[in-house]
């Protein structure tokens, strides 16, 4: 299930223009509350930029305000070379937009709602109705394109509703938060749409509270939080920042926690941290799934017993941690209670 | 997973520049995909107004004099036709409200469109559904023995003022859904119609009524359109004698007037203040 044969409207973007997207020192207030905080952004064209961050870390806010739904109240962002506060009517013909909400009309069918956006995004008549055919068959929903949406699936709303972002080829595509809610086979469609859009030359803000999503899909980062951009690079860039994959090992027997953290520790040659609540030892290692298998035998040969060994990326609070030193809003309250063993 | 052949069109962009116009066409079609697909709503709304009209007509109607004479039948109608553009309000609030909530509003918003085309767009969806209430209505109204008894031109006066009460409260109904977007607010309004609706003319005669409350009944708008309507279609007016019997096609051009004034205004600074 992928978008294929979609044949751009125009072409993406205007050829000179050094940047898809610039935004220097955005501030947003919402009544006392800052939600962008000196949000500072700049995309290259034609890549996927992910945007990471916590739950009110101020995503869709910088979402809405770059795509001219909400009014910033300082700093300076361009798309396309194209001044957002100055002229935004110019903006939405060179965007397109996936918010979290399906906004597509559950009354309609799914053609009926692309010809309608398509005609309102200034196609004629004829042209709308081939392109809403195309787009509805890039994204697999022929079979159901006259039946109305209220009796969609998750994800094949979710297919209409970023299909429907792109009845004009946008220059600059806004997803916010696309996998939210999707099962497995959902999320890798719309991963394999996002990467086929961006082949195709449209630029891509992806947000996302999923690092491997962000690892999956973006060439660059920006990790956000309480309204600014904490960090940012490629994703191996901020691996190595971060060091590498994580395992933890659930022991049987909370007696021989400190010598289980022992011998993982000297395998992973890295210090290894212990939870006593969840007898959980969590190490980082640098070679990834090669790793179990001499902690698998480690532990045998000394006789400890586990009850779960399971490999992770870290998690978004390890990387508040890691870049920020401190947790990420999500987490703020509950500090782990972690203690390091040699 | 299938290969891509996405290849660039160079050259191709928009066949049409924005166009308030072209767009608000669009955007009321919408409305009428919704009637077509899902026509219970619409159709319930119908014959909502035929059974108010059948149970005043008949089932309390016997026991209301219409002071200055006539039938009480050729009194309803018109003032029932005037409670329908009211009742059409509760549906702009209720369609402004839905898509603001769903996320349609904000996918209007970022698409390259006029920006009266929204509003635009349900003006002409709504006179059109509160013009085919009016229809209906009317048949009914000449099958209970209902019947103008002017001439064309005085007909169509009567239809341009009552549509015309209609176009004010669309800036009212715009307003109060994208200011009030909780589901306590369209109840809120849906209750609120029928107090407003009763306290007027529509069903009996201001001069039937005590004094103070007569005077509240003769100053509410739809009473100016009712009594304007009735006078129009040569039908009785229930009112004898007082200011809004000598005015009233005055009456019910003006008070629409005053209601669009002071609602337009509102209702466009609330569809920009949906940027904040």
């Amino acid at each position: 299930m992928t978008p294929r044969n979609l044949t751009p409207t125009r072409p993406p973007s205007a050829p000179g223009t050094p940047t898809a997207l610039s935004a220097t020192g955005l501030r947003k207030h919402y009544g006392r509350a800052l939600a962008l905080d000196g949000f500072d952004l700049e995309i290259a064209r034609g890549t996927v930029h992910g945007l990471l961050g916590p739950n009110g870390a101020g995503k869709t806010t910088a979402v809405r305000c770059l795509t001219t739904l909400s009014s910033i109240d300082e700093g300076a962002a361009t798309i396309d070379g194209i001044d957002v506060r100055q002229h935004p009517a110019l903006v939405r013909e060179r965007i397109g937009l996936v918010g979290q909400f399906h906004a597509v009309d559950e009354a309609l069918t799914a053609r009926q709602n692309l010809v309608l956006f398509a005609r309102l995004s200034g196609l004629s008549k004829v042209r709308a109705r081939s392109r809403a055919d195309e787009l509805l068959e890039s994204f697999q929903l022929t079979d159901a394109a006259d039946r109305a949406v209220s009796g969609f699936s998750g994800g094949m709303r979710r297919r209409l509703d970023i299909s429907a972002g792109l009845v004009l080829t946008p220059a600059m595509l806004f997803l916010d938060e696309p996998t939210t809610g999707l099962d497995p086979r959902g999320r890798a469609t719309v991963w394999q749409a996002v990467r086929e859009i961006a082949a195709a030359g449209t630029t891509v803000l992806l947000t996302t509270q999923y690092l491997d999503e962000a690892d999956q899909l973006a060439s660059r980062i920006s990790v956000m939080d309480h309204g600014r951009v904490v960090a940012e690079g490629s994703p191996s860039e901020l691996k190595r920042r971060l060091g590498g994959d994580r395992v933890d090992a659930v022991i049987a027997d909370a007696a021989l926690l400190a010598q289980a953290a022992d011998v993982i520790g000297r395998v992973a040659a890295a210090a290894a941290s212990v939870d006593p609540d969840t007898r959980t030892i969590t190490v980082e290692v640098a070679d990834g799934a090669k790793a179990l298998t001499p902690i698998v035998r480690e532990l045998d040969l000394a006789g400890i017993a586990i009850d779960d060994l399971a490999l992770r990326r870290p998690t978004l609070d390890e990387v508040f941690l890691h870049l920020t030193g401190q947790p990420g809003a999500a987490d703020a309250a509950q500090q782990p209670a972690h203690e390091e063993a040699r | 997973m299938t290969t891509t052949t996405i290849t660039h069109a160079p050259g191709e962009t928009r066949d049409r520049r924005p166009n308030a116009v072209r767009e608000g066409w669009l955007i009321a079609g919408r409305d009428v995909l919704h009637w077509v697909r899902e026509p219970w709503g619409l159709i319930f709304g119908l014959a909502f107004n035929v059974m108010l009209l059948l149970m005043f007509g008949f089932l309390f109607g016997g026991a209301i004099d219409v002071p200055g004479g006539g039938d009480y039948i050729a009194f309803l109608l018109p003032g029932m036709f005037a409670l329908t553009m009211l009742f059409g309000l509760e549906s702009t609030m209720t369609a402004m409200a839905e898509d603001a909530k769903r996320g349609i509003t904000d996918r209007f918003r970022s698409l390259p469109l006029s920006s009266a085309s929204v509003a635009l767009g349900r003006a002409i969806a709504d006179l059109a559904s509160s013009a085919l209430s009016l229809g209906v209505l009317m048949l009914g109204g000449l099958l209970i023995g209902w019947r103008p008894t002017t001439g064309p031109a005085e007909i169509v006066l009567a239809v341009v003022l009552l549509l015309w009460l209609r176009f004010a409260l669309l800036w009212l109904g715009i307003y109060l859904g994208l200011s009030f977007r909780g589901a306590g607010a369209t109840t809120a309004v849906q209750v609120l119609v029928w107090p407003i609706g009763f306290l007027s003319t529509v069903f009996v005669s201001a001069e039937t009524m005590p004094g103070w409350l007569g005077t509240v009944a003769e100053w509410n708008p739809v009473s100016a359109t009712a009594t304007a309507t009735r006078e129009l279609f040569g039908n009785p007016t229930g009112a004898t004698s007082g200011w809004l019997a000598e005015n009233a096609v005055l009456a019910a051009s003006v008070w629409p007037l005053v209601i669009t004034l002071v609602f337009l205004p509102l209702a466009a600074a609330a569809y920009r203040g949906l940027r904040r």
